[in-house]
């Protein structure tokens, strides 16, 4: 029997080998890092019964082309992309065979941004620091996925092993058209006081809000709309710089926001007035340029008892 | 002691100053490494707070918030760690005006940054990129008006209170006064990262020939 492997034939705009990222070296300056939709790349992991946490290709906009090298069982999930096996159109969300010598192909997304492609064993390359995640802000990781490249797929392990997975299609949500405005829950940041009144309104308002911008990529979203302006005693404050997280909202001098993503800096000099919701952090992973998109206001959820609100700061 | 929620997978632990920081990271850390807090994935110290970063499906936020609150401060010196020296040739690009600056000249900020040991309070920006503190107080110069667009790995830089070695090509806005030989980031070592949190280091000035 030949090594499992995939041949990459073709990769459109880019293709990125990530997990669900490097965890525990934040404190060496090392970002999380991971797929930018993490939602997706679990459940293509889920539908070919892998570990949620086996490697997978994150897949800009579409354009792919693999070719088996021995039968493998895929799955590709986020972006709509329309997938074709040998020129034959296959649904998305589902479990997918690909026999030995078969290209499978990704078209171009019509809605969404980043497409996941599973196979049975997991991407299979070296990690670093414990992930194969690449960081494209450190250029840590994987190197990026180019035409030529043959990528080894692991043994298929875990409980199913030697089965086949137990589920042929997975539903899900319809996405938005690109005119809808995406709403994004988002909890007060620690720096949220920084801002004047109207600039509040604009944060948490039901305003048509931002648009992405074309400066968008795995480090984040910068997001163009209604400026977020300093009140007077925090107009000239200097912030020392302090941890992020993905969904983190920070406002830079200029007053338009930028919503950090997976290759976050880990620290940042800027003040934070939100954090988006973990499972929407996803959903603006998915978000194009010039897409619409708002903040609505949350609280965390109910784990956080009363007087820890979130909302206002604790003494303790 | 203040604690902000960063979205739900994260708390922000505002503390009073640098010191306080060290010592409740240094606390946690330990907690850590005994078992304890099994679901917080990342600790990110800096200059005056401690990010605590949970998956929020492993442990909810208010007992991550117990954990922080319940765990008392270590002294300052118990986790010292390793202290390093670090040869620099000091030539870099900026010595001129840090030397006009700070008044002390060329031979004087030579004698200044290593007359007194550094250490590393933090590490962020970058992978490796050591916030070391403590050095010779004439030392403080503002941050470049406008970053560098490169600066090259090794490079040794003065900012605020604060010195540091770039671990690698990078855009950059400190003040470049030298550059040492030694890899402060090498994926091949473990720990990969030279400049750890609690880690005393002691540049020592090499010829510039």
């Amino acid at each position: 029997m030949s090594p499992r492997r995939l041949r990459v034939e073709r990769t459109g705009p880019g293709v990125l080998v990530e997990d669900l990222g490097r965890i525990g070296w934040a404190q060496l300056g090392v970002t999380r890092s991971g797929a930018a939709d993490l939602r997706s790349l679990r459940r293509a992991n889920r539908l070919v019964g892998n570990a949620e946490g086996a490697a997978g290709l994150e897949i800009l906009i579409g354009g792919l082309e693999v070719v088996a090298t021995a039968h493998l069982v895929v799955a590709v999930t986020g972006a709509t992309c329309p997938v074709r096996i040998d020129g034959r159109p296959v649904p998305r969300e589902a479990v997918l065979d690909l026999p030995a010598g078969c290209r499978l192909s990704l078209g171009t997304a019509a809605t969404g941004l980043r497409a996941y492609l599973a196979v049975r064993g997991g991407v299979d390359v070296p990690p670093v620091l414990g992930s194969r995640s690449f960081d494209t802000l450190a250029g840590l990781g994987p190197s990026p996925v180019a035409p030529g490249d043959v990528l080894p797929v692991g043994p298929a392990t875990g409980p199913l092993a030697g089965e086949r997975p137990r589920v042929d299609v997975v539903p899900v949500a319809g996405w938005t058209g690109p005119e809808d405005v995406v709403v994004l829950r988002a909890v007060p940041g620690p720096r949220v006081d920084w801002l004047t009144a109207g600039a509040l309104d604009h944060l948490w308002g039901p305003g048509s809000g931002w648009r992405v911008s074309a400066d968008a990529d795995r480090v984040g979203l910068r997001l163009t709309g209604p400026v977020l302006a300093r009140d007077e005693a925090h107009r000239q404050a200097e912030l020392p710089s302090e941890g992020l997280v993905r969904g983190a909202v920070q406002v830079p001098p200029g007053g338009y926001p930028v919503l950090f993503l997976a290759d976050h800096p880990v620290t940042g000099g800027y003040p934070v007035v939100a954090a988006v919701l973990d499972a929407d952090v996803d959903l603006a992973a998915q978000l194009r340029p010039g897409q619409r998109m708002r903040f609505a206001r949350a609280v965390v959820p109910r784990t956080i008892r009363r007087e820890t609100s979130p909302v206002r700061p604790e003494e303790a | 002691m203040r604690l902000y929620a960063l979205g739900d997978t994260a708390w922000m632990v505002e503390l009073p100053g640098l010191d306080d920081v060290v010592r409740r990271h240094a606390a946690l850390t330990a907690s850590r490494e005994r078992g304890e807090a099994d679901g917080v994935q990342d600790l990110v110290p800096a200059e005056r707070t401690v990010l605590v970063r949970f998956d929020p499906r492993r442990i909810s936020p208010a007992a991550v918030r117990e954990w922080v609150v319940g765990t008392p401060p270590e002294d300052y010196a118990v986790r010292a760690e390793a202290e390093i020296e670090l040869p620099v040739r000091y030539d870099g690009e900026d010595l001129d005006d840090v030397g006009r600056l700070t008044g002390l000249g060329r031979k004087g900020v030579v004698r200044a940054h290593s007359g007194t040991p550094w250490t590393v309070a933090f590490v962020g920006f970058a992978p490796g990129f050591g916030y070391l503190v403590g050095g010779d107080e004439r030392l403080r110069v503002p941050r470049l008006p406008s970053p560098r667009i490169r600066v090259p790995a090794g490079a040794v830089a003065l900012a605020g209170h604060y010195s540091a070695v770039y671990p690698r090509v990078s855009p950059g806005g400190w003040r470049l006064i030298g550059h040492t030989d030694a890899d402060v980031w090498d994926l091949d070592a473990d720990p990969p990262a030279l400049l750890r949190p609690g880690v005393r280091v002691r540049f020592t000035p090499v010829d510039d020939r």
